[in-house]
């Protein structure tokens, strides 16, 4: 049974559980019945804990590396993950011994970055190094588009709340929205400050990192990095463009002061109009709660080890966060006693 | 120069000299051909007995479980997978697919282990065979192949480094060899500077510029004869006959296609450069590929850098075993050390000198062979180990140098190579 929203409040936020694993995690994702939190780690396995009481279940014989991206069909009956083997596996969500029922050389041997499904639950949007983003139908695994016009690595996708449009995301910054009915491009955004080359260490750095559009479906969240003065030295600053999703340009930068290394790896927006961003690097793991508004942070929260990856429970309150400590913590958006 | 790295630390290695800097002002015009060797037919005509060398080095410590000593599902292992080679039984990273099936023209050293995790001293222990001293300084291999491997009047330096940015120069690289094995330095692969004489000066005025200044140095040469005295003479003759060789540096004179085969990237076009070099007989030639200090997003880096390496060293590998030309040119694939078995917290790996990978390939080197090995998670040697002394000796063995001779450097016999150390002992054919 789906939980009911709650009114977050960000400013209550504290860990109330956490729970090990083999190895540093990556990834994680409720499923859509709020009874367990998924995750990926740096192995070919997907554990998943039960929030009642911790218990592990490990899901492996699927993947052949790690897994960065997890998705559920509407109902919940089923998690499709996608690895970094560039395929696609479907798992019974509650089984007491996981098996791999379904696998689909989705992204042939490149990695899957993304997986998102649409509002209605009829589709499963993957995006990833080979620069394609590919719909599926998330009850056979059949494929139903295939989007190609990124010239680099793909790294996010997200759905309008209208589910006729997806938004992607690149490495170089920039973000496609596609019509799901016909295949085409829409428009392309300029997000290239997500982006950047260093001429001295010859490389290319950043990238659209997260995305989520407003409940409204009136603003674009696009996070990542900026201000990367040594790429391969983790010294960047986490960034947040907020596009006005109907004219395309961009209306906010949202930053986060003080951070000097970080990257957003992930983004949701709250039943509260907050926009909240999960961020890693030197400077630690953090939450970071926006309003769409202001450029800066209105508050945020540390976390005990570097993040990774963060979503959002149904109830609108807990939030799962993955650390490098190998732990996942649960974070409660409200005061300790509520 | 110093190079700055992302960890921050600063590599003092090289103070370039711009003995060319002002080659086109210093050196007359002259006409003549070139033997330029653009077919493998015509490649193969070069002497037979004549070795040459090519060091890739990729900068700033290239991951050896992300290349050549892949770990896939240990804990140290990352992400990427291992594929086979067109040689049974070996594997290497998933990133290599194009050099794998080069593999039966490669030997994998992966028993290195250099107890050196600081940029500058890896590259100069790598580069010279020997720990660095404040006592002492020590020839390159580039300076010593040039030395031990040149032809003769030539017209050509023997010592090229390719660049992977800036401007061109000689480099302060040869040390008691003297600054004529110093390297000639390419910036991006463009030719040296001031190649072409200005139209402003004619051949006429050029010519009788060069007379008088023949004439000046002979009579100061004549009374003050030293090594740099006779390295400044040597770099106004040599950049004359640079400027009738001209054409040898201008990779612009090779077809479309070539340069499509090798990527339209910078080291496609400067490994295409380098092909060309070693065809026209210069002995020895570096290239740098640039950056592999990965402390921060490792498999990214590794993809994007190695996306680019494995094309282009693939095709030079083909190329060179296609034109009869590994036979007596001398591949080597190196860092300054490898990189850290741990993923550290942001997916980054840091310096480790301590277990890892060398390529070679050519001349006396075994075709398709691993030599050595590291444990299971790759955190140490576990089989035939081998350190930059032996390294170096070996390099010099496989293009027929005595490594433990000497050079006699104004009546003093120098060593070549480290004497305290010696060539790998098992691997050579």
């Amino acid at each position: 049974m789906n939980s009911i929203e709650l009114m977050p409040d960000p400013k209550q936020a504290h860990v109330v559980s956490q729970w090990p694993a083999d190895r540093p995690l990556i990834s994680c994702r409720f499923d859509p019945q709020g009874k367990y939190v998924f995750c990926g780690a740096e192995d070919a396995g997907i554990s998943r804990f039960s929030l009642a009481d911790g218990t592990r279940t490990a899901f492996v014989g699927g993947h052949s590396t790690w897994v960065k991206s997890l998705a559920f069909t509407k109902d919940g009956g089923h998690l499709i993950s996608g690895g970094y083997d560039g395929k696609l596996i479907w798992w019974e969500t509650a089984a007491a011994t996981p098996v791999p029922i379904r696998s689909i050389a989705a992204h042939g041997t490149s990695w899957i970055r993304s997986l998102e499904l649409s509002p209605d639950g009829s589709l499963l949007a993957s995006a990833g190094n080979d620069s394609r983003v590919r719909l599926w139908n998330p009850a056979d695994g059949s494929l139903l588009q295939e989007f190609s016009g990124h010239e680099k690595h793909v790294w996010s996708v997200t759905f309008d709340p209208s589910g006729r449009f997806i938004a992607t995301g690149d490495l170089g910054g920039i973000v496609k929205e596609w019509e799901i009915a016909t295949g085409k491009e829409i428009r392309s955004c300029d997000g290239k400050e997500l982006w950047s080359y260093n001429g001295g260490q010859q490389v290319d750095f950043g990238g659209v990192r997260a995305l989520s559009v407003s409940r409204d479906g009136k603003l674009l969240a696009a996070g990542g990095l900026y201000k990367a003065s040594n790429p391969l030295g983790a010294v960047h600053e986490p960034l947040v463009l907020l596009f006005n999703w109907e004219s395309g340009a961009i209306e906010k930068k949202l930053i986060a002061e003080g951070i000097t290394q970080g990257v957003v790896w992930r983004l949701r927006w709250l039943a509260d109009g907050s926009l909240m961003a999960v961020d890693g690097g030197g400077n630690g793991g953090y939450l970071f709660f926006w309003k769409p508004d202001t450029e800066k942070d209105y508050h945020r929260f540390q976390l005990p080890n570097i993040a990774r990856d963060m979503d959002v429970h149904p109830d609108g309150i807990q939030v799962a966060t993955v650390h490098h400590d190998r732990h996942v913590r649960i974070t409660r958006l409200a005061a300790k006693s509520s | 120069m110093s190079l700055r790295y992302p960890c921050r630390s600063t590599e003092h290695g090289i103070a370039r000299r711009q003995f060319l800097g002002n080659l086109a002002a210093g050196a007359g015009a002259m006409v003549g051909g070139l033997g330029v060797f653009n077919t493998p037919a015509l490649a193969s005509m070069l002497k037979s007995d004549q070795k040459r060398i090519v060091v890739f080095n990729m900068h700033g410590g290239l991951s050896q479980l992300e290349s050549w000593d892949p770990k896939p599902g240990t804990e140290t292992g990352g992400p990427f997978l291992s594929i086979p080679t067109s040689v049974p039984g070996i594997h290497v990273s998933e990133l290599l697919p194009m050099t794998a099936q080069q593999m039966h023209h490669l030997c994998l050293i992966r028993g290195v282990n250099t107890s050196e995790d600081d940029h500058g001293k890896g590259a100069y222990l790598m580069m010279t065979g020997r720990r660095q001293t404040p006592a002492a300084d020590y020839p390159q291999i580039g300076a010593v192949a040039a030395k031990a491997l040149s032809v003769a009047d030539s017209g050509l330096p023997g010592h090229i480094l390719i660049t992977p940015g800036g401007g061109g120069g000689r480099g302060n690289d040869s040390a008691w060899l003297g600054p004529k094995y110093s390297s000639v330095q390419l910036g991006n692969g463009n030719p040296p500077p001031n190649i072409v004489r200005p139209d402003a000066i004619t051949e006429q005025s050029d010519a009788a510029r060069q007379e008088f200044r023949r004439k000046v140095s002979e009579r100061f040469l004549n009374r003050r004869r030293t090594a740099v005295t006779e390295a400044f003479t040597y770099s106004f003759e040599q950049a004359e006959k640079l400027m009738v060789q001209k054409d040898v540096f201008d990779v612009s004179k090779e077809p479309g296609s070539e340069h499509e085969r090798y990527g339209t990237h910078d080291l496609g076009r400067h490994c295409l450069l380098a092909r060309r070099l070693l065809e026209n007989g210069i002995s020895f030639v570096q290239l740098s590929h640039s950056n592999y200090d990965t402390h921060n997003e490792n498999f990214d880096f590794h993809i994007e850098q190695l996306g680019e390496f494995d094309r282009a060293f693939s095709t030079f590998v083909a190329d060179l075993a296609d034109r009869g030309m590994l036979e007596s040119t001398l591949i080597v694939v190196l860092s300054e050390f490898g990189r850290t078995p741990n993923v550290n917290l942001y997916y980054g790996r840091d310096h480790w000198s301590k277990a890892w990978s060398v390529c070679t390939a050519g001349c006396r080197m075994p075709r398709g062979a691993v030599f050595g090995a590291t444990n299971a998670n790759g955190t140490e040697v576990v089989e035939h180990q081998v350190d930059h002394g032996n390294l170096f000796h070996t390099y010099l063995q496989a293009v027929g140098v005595d490594s433990t001779g000497n050079f006699s450097i104004d009546g003093r016999d120098m060593p070549i190579a480290d004497p305290s150390s010696k060539p790998i002992e098992g691997l050579l054919v």
